[in-house]
């Protein structure tokens, strides 16, 4: 309670600085900051006006000495808004504050208003409300004591029933700059963080990074709030607490291990900023956790690099040849992970947002194997139809993208050609990628191009047209000669600048062959008398110095002439001079040796001291006297050495290591804030980090292992009944209670709306859920605690709790919530109904529906109130406080429930590929079948297996995880199928297209079979682009059964009945006993079970006897019970049983057990 | 992210400012005045500007800089295509975004820009939900609001903020339930000296205006769906549906908003609907030149070219233009140097043709470069690349809408090197 005494203080010594009159501030004194005790609702509106004209009183005459001009020349004005605000009517406290706003807006200094400003916080107006809000955001900072009176009331709102209320309190009161309420903020968004409504987490989640930036030292508080909020469902929350967590801790990759699938698969629901946020968080990790898919090609692509101007098929040829030796090395295997997050920003290129576009380029871009980076390309290209600023970034971007990987924009090529009206920065980026995509092949239609923009208006342009052709010229030797002649013909242009530009670039040509190039040379000696620039002088001359052998003419009369104007020339050009005049006299020292000492004795005395320092040195090096040693020996050498000819270089070469993308990438330099792009591990580090506590119904062995820990302390209950399987002990009606209650399922509608009602359903359902538990214990005690205990169900710490619980409790609602509709009215009467069955007396089943009846939430308050009165309940917390959480939207979810469906139905199938390729232990046992052998299937293998997933479309159906693996070098398309061949009553859900599989790809899609019950094949033909094959699944009759949850007694009770209806016809038609010796490897439980399970898609029932095991398991189809018991006798023999009025399949299952257990 | 925004306009008044954090003083765009003063012309300022403790990132949308002061690393995109966000919502309420319009309003941009982010990071940003907090102006409710002083900030929370379908508000109704797409392709080319093509692709949008009552589930679909070759959709549109199925499968926003986004690649022979014959030369050592140009129709499929524009950027050293026009009219801007003739409709019969005498500053040396001629078009009830709407249905709702579609086919960046 330590911050909420502090917090009581603070407002005694905010109104202490206010200088209250002493009676006015012993009314104020028992208002805390906290309204807990119920009084003191509005304590603003309990002030008069008069006493708020006080408070004011001592502000204003400082203020016109404090604030400046701005303040003098209106200060009537001022007090008019004064006046203004004072009043009674809202459209002039309205006006005022429009005012107002309008000085801040224009950034006038609007600060002196603040006493007369604050008091209206708690204004009925909701547009004076929010303007100042506005305000008071804007000058917080700068009168704090002040700001502190406006907290109550967001204290109040954070309260209010309202969840927009709610979330626009926390907002404000976060965005308050004042150190003094950093515990107050804390608290606030602790509290929220557990909030029922998504939309105040996801305020919550925003409000984490502003109290960090007023007070770091909160950080480890923070980081709870967020490992919180990233395990939350919603996408709403999702791209905020993404971002919280980047600017809080963006090094704690730990916590996004468990949420990794999560939010894979939310992101493409989540709202395109948070897509963007979520994206490069995910592209940081991934580099931490998977292996480079194109390790194995890291190699060759140094080779690959070595030969430039290769294109990309003959890399490919290299690959192939070179693959063959590198088959030694371990074979590289995709996370699936790794591909989750692929497959799931794939579809992302298709944003209209530019930012996600970009994002995921760059996620492809560092994450994806080399074959599969193509994709991005086409976005790319389309960004440049943007706006100005994007196509500035994207080209960026593009620029550095196109030196590592040329072939993927060659297609695009023409895109990047420039027009005229393009803005020069725009026209340099598009000349630095047609340079970067210039190959063997292409070069000749970018020279024409670039002929086309030498002759253009714009100087700068041209100049960097020259540039680049110097490049093409030294990364492409077949054209080199052409690129020099057009330079050539380029100096004689009548622009000064392009003829410098293109003397720079031809001096670095030059240089690759100087030999054969003497009469360029010459031609540009001529040049020195125009020339003015600089730069271009300077490397004239230092072109006739190095190569003065192959001019020997020339080169004395150039230094000649340029010892004449030394004096006035720039100083670059004086050093080149001084270098000429060296190389000179080392090799043609008879004509210039004179020349060479009077240069340098003007240099002795110039007035930049590096020339001076040259001239010294030169000469020292130079000129034989007694002192120079041995140095001067080799002046010829040092001078003369053979030089390597420049490279030229894109400036973009190596600027991915920067993210690309990012703020760094683009000023080449590192951000304040930017998160360095990790290398990828040697080692992958352990994958199953990123297990989540997967629902038991798909995960059979582990479930029973956790269940075999979790067991004894539930047995040992008074009930025996063990905690995760809890509502099995109520009738069949009550288990799809609980699940229409959660308006889940898949595919019960609502489309992306299932996550939130799940959501809240789930707090629902868990909050009844551990009441129940509480019942049992305090059965005896009194009940009014029980409701005050209900009513605080939200404090974090019991939620955590509950959160567990939810996690374990789910499936069960996913399940089997398939065919349930999601009313939630009905389904909450209906529980209340049936809640009392499992055995619990009236008086307790009474409350139950109660509390849920308080709970409801369209029902609104009077409900809870006469409630109370009906117990006596003496609450510990004031009842107002809590209230419903207000409906959420439904009124979509009937009407788009068609079309979602479809949506749905494509998230669950990831959801399920993922599961069943992912969650190794549960299916490393399972079996695989195939469907079609690599053979027969000219290099397409299919296999297949039961998935033990509900198939969302269709509960009826038994899904069938396929996969296609092309073995072949050729894409196979279009596989699908058709005209299947069924037995009256089966239906086949077919698996959507697949449009092309590459070769040695591999992808699996999910089909629903309705077997009606029965293990006849399902017949169909398997169609690719150029060919059919026959295929046929067969399904074991374990899998045409489904888990069912039931306790004990009910699984006996269930028993009875199903003998007692047998007795009706023919005892033992529903019952089949088997007798059967276990063998040594199969006595212990834990083997047992496994073997059971494994045999058929059936549930453990929790039993009090140890020699005794339960299943039971529901036929896919029908729906009718499959029961089963194991008995351990002594030794090693035991006894089956399986009961159900399937006769058949009871006989086949008994088969198939039996053949488990004794193999 | 986000730190503060200000509102420059080009005789370089901030006349805006907002902060989302702590304030940061104006002075911080005298890096931005710099940059611009570098640049000499507006499109060349950097979008990005990296000064000593911030970074500066701004766009540049109708006259007015929008410059954003960033504090730490975020991609760049992520700021360029909010402001423009924001601008596009400018655009929308007040009907220009233009500097008189905000300062006329400046009460709602604060407003509005207080809802767009929250501690610098985007909140609401469908234009549905803020329509939904902050109600637009119009004449009727200001009138309205004066006389009952009540206010322009919606009184119903937003619920559509909550919802799953974000882009739509609830509640719409409608006397008359109309929904209008407008299928409009821009040709991008650029025809080289000799009249051949050497660039041309076509970028088509589908813009949409609906206005249905409750929540219409629409699927549209297109007879040749396969020429798109690269869209972008607007969020509401079920991707899924698309990739099986080639169905733009939709519940819209209420209003006008952009659909989808497209481009007919360039591999696709692209219709080019006119030509240009054009004869401009500049003569050595005299101030004069002669100009010369002709349009005509090409691959029009039948139908008129309208609305024909063309704007040439004259080199400097051009004082003056004598031309005369056999159809429409000419300008010429002495100061810009830029040439617009506005020609309107071709008639195959009688080419519309301009031509005349250029005047060179005397003593300049001639151009080297001819200028390149920008051409508009528009081609009404034709999509050029052939993509054709099949048909529109709506579930979810009981009513039978008004449906209609349009094409047009424009010029986009059509340009003509000569």
């Amino acid at each position: 309670m330590k911050p909420m005494q502090k917090l009581l203080q603070l407002p005694a010594s905010a109104v202490n600085l206010v200088r209250f009159p002493p009676g006015a501030a012993g009314e104020d004194a028992k208002s805390p900051v906290l309204p807990a005790e119920g009084g003191q609702q509005s304590w603003y509106s309990a002030l008069q006006a008069d006493e708020l004209r006080l408070l004011k009183a001592p502000e204003q005459q400082p203020a016109p000495d404090n604030s400046a001009g701005a303040n003098r020349t209106q200060p009537l004005r001022h007090d008019d808004l004064k006046e203004m605000l004072d009043s009674n009517k809202d459209s002039l406290k309205l006006e005022a504050m429009k005012r107002i706003v309008a000085m801040i807006a224009r950034g006038k200094n609007a600060s002196d208003l603040f006493p007369a400003v604050v008091k209206n916080v708690a204004c009925k107006n909701i547009e004076v409300k929010k303007l100042v809000y506005v305000y008071l955001v804007r000058y917080a900072e700068e009168q704090q004591d002040l700001a502190l009176l406006s907290i109550s009331t967001f204290q109040r709102g954070l309260k209010d029933p309202n969840q927009l209320i709610r979330a626009s309190a926390l907002r404000v009161l976060s965005s308050i700059r004042v150190p003094i309420i950093v515990p107050i903020m804390m608290l606030a968004i602790k509290e929220a963080a557990s909030d029922m409504s998504p939309y105040v987490r996801k305020t919550a989640a925003h409000a984490i990074p502003k109290l960090y930036s007023l007070d770091s030292d909160q950080k480890d508080q923070l980081i709870e709030v967020i490992e919180k909020l990233l395990a939350d469902k919603t996408t709403l929350v999702a791209g905020s607490v993404v971002m919280a967590f980047e600017e809080v801790c963006p090094e704690r990759i730990d916590l996004i291990h468990k949420n990794y699938r999560k939010l894979c698969n939310l992101l493409i629901d989540v709202e395109e900023w948070g897509q963007v946020v979520i994206i490069n968080m995910l592209t940081r990790y991934a580099r931490t956790q998977f292996l480079s898919p194109n390790q194995n090609e890291s190699l060759l692509e140094e080779n690959a690099e070595k030969a430039f101007y290769g294109s990309d098929e003959e890399d490919a040829k290299d690959d192939k040849t070179e693959t063959a030796s590198l088959v030694k090395r371990k074979p590289y295997v995709m996370d699936p992970d790794h591909r989750l997050l692929l497959r799931n920003t794939k579809p992302l290129l298709q944003s209209r947002n530019a930012a996600v576009v970009m994002a995921v380029a760059q996620l492809y871009f560092h994450l994806a194997p080399k074959a599969e980076v193509g994709v991005i390309a086409k976005a790319l290209v389309r960004l440049l139809r943007s706006h100005s600023e994007v196509q500035y970034v994207v080209l960026q971007n593009v620029a550095t993208m196109s030196i590592k990987r040329r072939g993927m924009f060659e297609p695009y090529l023409k895109s990047f050609y420039i027009r005229s009206t393009d803005p020069t920065q725009i026209k340099i980026l598009k000349l630095e990628v047609l340079t970067n995509l210039a190959n063997e092949t292409n070069i000749s239609t970018i020279l024409r191009e670039f002929q086309t923009y030498i002759r253009s208006m714009d100087k700068d342009f041209v100049a960097a047209t020259i540039q680049a052709i110097g490049r093409c010229a030294t990364n492409i030797g077949k054209v080199r000669d052409t690129c020099l002649n057009g330079l050539v013909q380029l100096l004689s242009n009548r622009d000064e600048l392009v003829v410098a530009e293109s003397v720079v670039v031809i001096k670095k040509l030059l240089q690759m062959q100087p030999s054969q190039h003497s009469e360029i040379i010459k031609h540009m000696a001529k040049l020195t008398d125009n020339i003015q620039v600089p730069m271009a002088r300077a490397s004239i001359l230092w072109l006739i110095g190095e190569y003065c052998e192959h001019v020997p003419k020339i080169a004395p009369d150039v230094l000649r002439k340029m010892a004449k104007s030394f004096t006035n020339e720039e100083d670059i050009v004086k050093l080149q001079v001084i270098n000429l005049a060296a190389k000179l006299y080392l090799t043609n020292s008879k004509q210039s040796k004179l020349l060479t000492q009077y240069v340098l004795n003007l240099a002795k005395y110039d007035q930049n001291y590096d020339i001076r320092d040259r001239a010294r040195f030169i000469r020292q090096l130079i000129v034989p006297t007694e002192k120079s040693g041995a140095l001067n020996k080799y002046a010829k050498k040092l001078f003369l050495a053979q030089k390597p000819a420049p490279i030229l270089e894109s400036s973009f070469k190596d600027r991915d290591h920067f993210q690309l993308g990012s703020l760094s990438h683009l000023l080449n330099a590192k951000a304040v804030g930017y998160q360095e792009l990790p290398d990828w591990p040697d080692e992958a580090p352990d994958p199953s980090v990123r297990n989540v506590e997967v629902p038991e119904w798909t995960k059979c062995t582990s479930r029973e292992k956790r269940k075999e820990k979790v067991e004894k302390p539930f047995y040992s209950d008074s009930e025996g009944e063990s905690g995760p399987t809890e509502s099995a002990d109520s009738e069949p009606e009550s288990v799809s209670e609980s699940e229409s209650e959660s308006g889940s399922g898949t595919e019960s509608g609502s489309g992306s709306g299932s996550e939130e009602e799940e959501e809240e359903s789930g707090d629902q359902s868990e909050e009844e859920e551990k009441e129940k538990k509480k019942k049992k214990k305090k059965k005896e005690k009194e009940l009014p605690r029980k409701a005050s205990l209900e009513s605080m169900g939200s404090s974090p710490s019991e939620e955590e709790e509950e959160g567990k619980k939810a996690k374990k409790k789910k499936p069960q609602h996913d399940r089997k919530g398939g065919s349930e509709s999601s009313s939630e009215e009905g389904s909450v009467s209906e529980s209340s109904s049936s809640e009392s069955d499992s055995g619990s007396d009236a008086e307790d089943s009474q409350l139950e529906t109660e509390t849920k009846r308080r709970k409801m939430p369209p029902s609104s308050k009077p409900a809870p109130k006469a409630a109370k009165k009906g117990t006596k309940e003496i609450s510990l917390l004031d009842l107002d406080d809590f209230t419903p959480p207000p409906p959420l939207p439904t009124s979509s979810s009937s009407l788009v429930s068609s079309s979602l469906v479809t949506d749905l139905e494509g998230l669950t199938l990831i959801d399920t590929s993922l599961a069943s390729t992912v969650i190794s232990p549960v299916f490393s046992s399972v079996k695989t079948y195939e469907l079609l052998h690599r053979m027969t299937g000219e290099g397409l293998s299919v296999e297949y297996y039961f998935s033990r997933q509900p198939f969302a479309p269709d509960p009826h159906m038994v899904a069938v995880q396929i996969q296609f693996s092309n073995n072949t070098d050729s894409e196979v398309k279009n596989v699908r199928i058709s005209e299947p061949k069924l037995l009256s009553g089966m239906r086949v859900q077919e698996f959507k297209e697949i449009e092309s599989l590459a070769p040695g790809e591999t992808t699996s899609v999910v089909m629903g079979i309705d077997f009606c019950d029965s293990t006849q094949a399902a017949n169909f033909q398997l169609c690719t682009h150029t060919r059919q094959f026959y295929g046929a699944i067969q399904p074991p009759v374990g899998e045409l059964m489904a888990p069912v949850f039931m306790s004990e007694n009910e699984f006996k009770k269930e028993q009875e009945q199903l003998l007692r209806m047998g007795v009706g016809k023919l005892t033992g038609m529903s019952e089949i006993t088997e007798k059967l010796t276990l063998p040594e490897t199969c006595q212990s439980d834990h083997t047992i079970v496994q073997r059971v399970t494994s045999a058929a898609n059936v549930s453990r029932v929790p039993c009090g006897a140890d020699n005794e095991y339960r299943f039971a398991a529901k036929t896919v189809t029908s729906g009718s019970l499959v029961l089963i018991t194991l008995e351990k006798k002594e030794g090693a023999l035991a006894q089956l049983t399986v009961n159900s009025e399937k006769m058949v399949i009871g006989t086949m299952l008994v088969k198939d057990i039996i053949q488990a257990l004794t193999q | 992210m986000i730190h503060s925004l200000f509102l420059i306009n080009c005789s370089g008044d901030i006349f805006l400012e907002k902060h989302w954090k702590s304030v940061v003083s104006q002075s911080v765009c005298d890096y931005f005045f710099e940059a611009q003063e570098k640049a000499v012309d507006v499109e060349n300022v950097p979008p990005v500007i990296s000064t000593p403790h911030h970074y500066l990132i701004s766009i540049y949308r109708d006259k007015i800089f929008f410059v954003s002061v960033i504090q730490t690393e975020v991609p760049p995109l992520f700021v360029i295509e909010f402001l423009h966000r924001v601008a596009d919502t400018f655009q929308d309420y007040f009907g220009e975004c233009s500097e008189t319009a905000i300062k006329d309003n400046v009460v709602i941009v604060y407003e509005l820009l207080e809802e767009m982010l929250d501690n610098g990071f985007p909140l609401a940003t469908e234009s549905n939900i803020l329509k939904e907090l902050i109600k637009p102006p119009t004449i009727l409710r200001s009138v309205v609001n004066s006389i009952t002083g009540s206010s322009n900030v919606g009184e119903t929370l937003p619920t559509g903020q909550l919802s799953n379908i974000p882009w739509r508000r609830a509640g719409v109704k409608y006397t008359n339930n109309e929904a209008y797409f407008d299928v409009i392709e821009e040709i991008d080319a650029i025809i080289d000296k000799s009249g051949s093509t050497v660039f041309a692709e076509i970028q088509g949008v589908i813009d949409s205006c609906i206005k249905l009552s409750g929540m219409p589930d629409l699927s549209l679909s297109f007879m040749n769906p396969r020429l798109l070759d690269d869209v972008s959709f607007h969020p509401c549109i079920r991707f899924k549906r698309w990739e099986s199925e080639r169905v733009l499968s939709f519940i819209p926003p209420d209003g006008n908003f952009r659909l989808i986004s497209y481009r007919v690649s360039s591999q696709n022979l692209v219709a080019i609907p006119v030509y240009v014959k054009h004869m401009i030369s500049f003569k050595e050592n005299s101030s004069s030149g002669r100009f010369d140009v002709t349009i005509g129709p090409k691959q029009n499929m039948g139908k008129t070219v309208e609305g024909v524009v063309m704007t040439v950027h004259m080199p400097k050293a051009v004082l003056n233009m004598n031309l005369t026009a056999s159809q429409g009219s000419y300008t010429f801007d002495p100061v810009t140097k830029v040439l617009t003739w506005d020609v309107g409709k071709i008639t195959p019969q009688k080419l519309p043709n301009l031509k005349g005498i250029v005047n060179l500053q005397s003593g300049a040396p001639k151009p080297e470069e001819n200028p390149s001629l920008n051409i508009q078009f528009k081609i009404q009830q034709l999509a050029i690349s052939g993509l054709k709407v099949n048909r529109l249905d709506m579930y979810g709702e009981k009513y039978k809408p008004f449906k209609g579609v349009k094409y047009l086919t424009k010029a986009g960046k059509f340009q003509v090197r000569t």
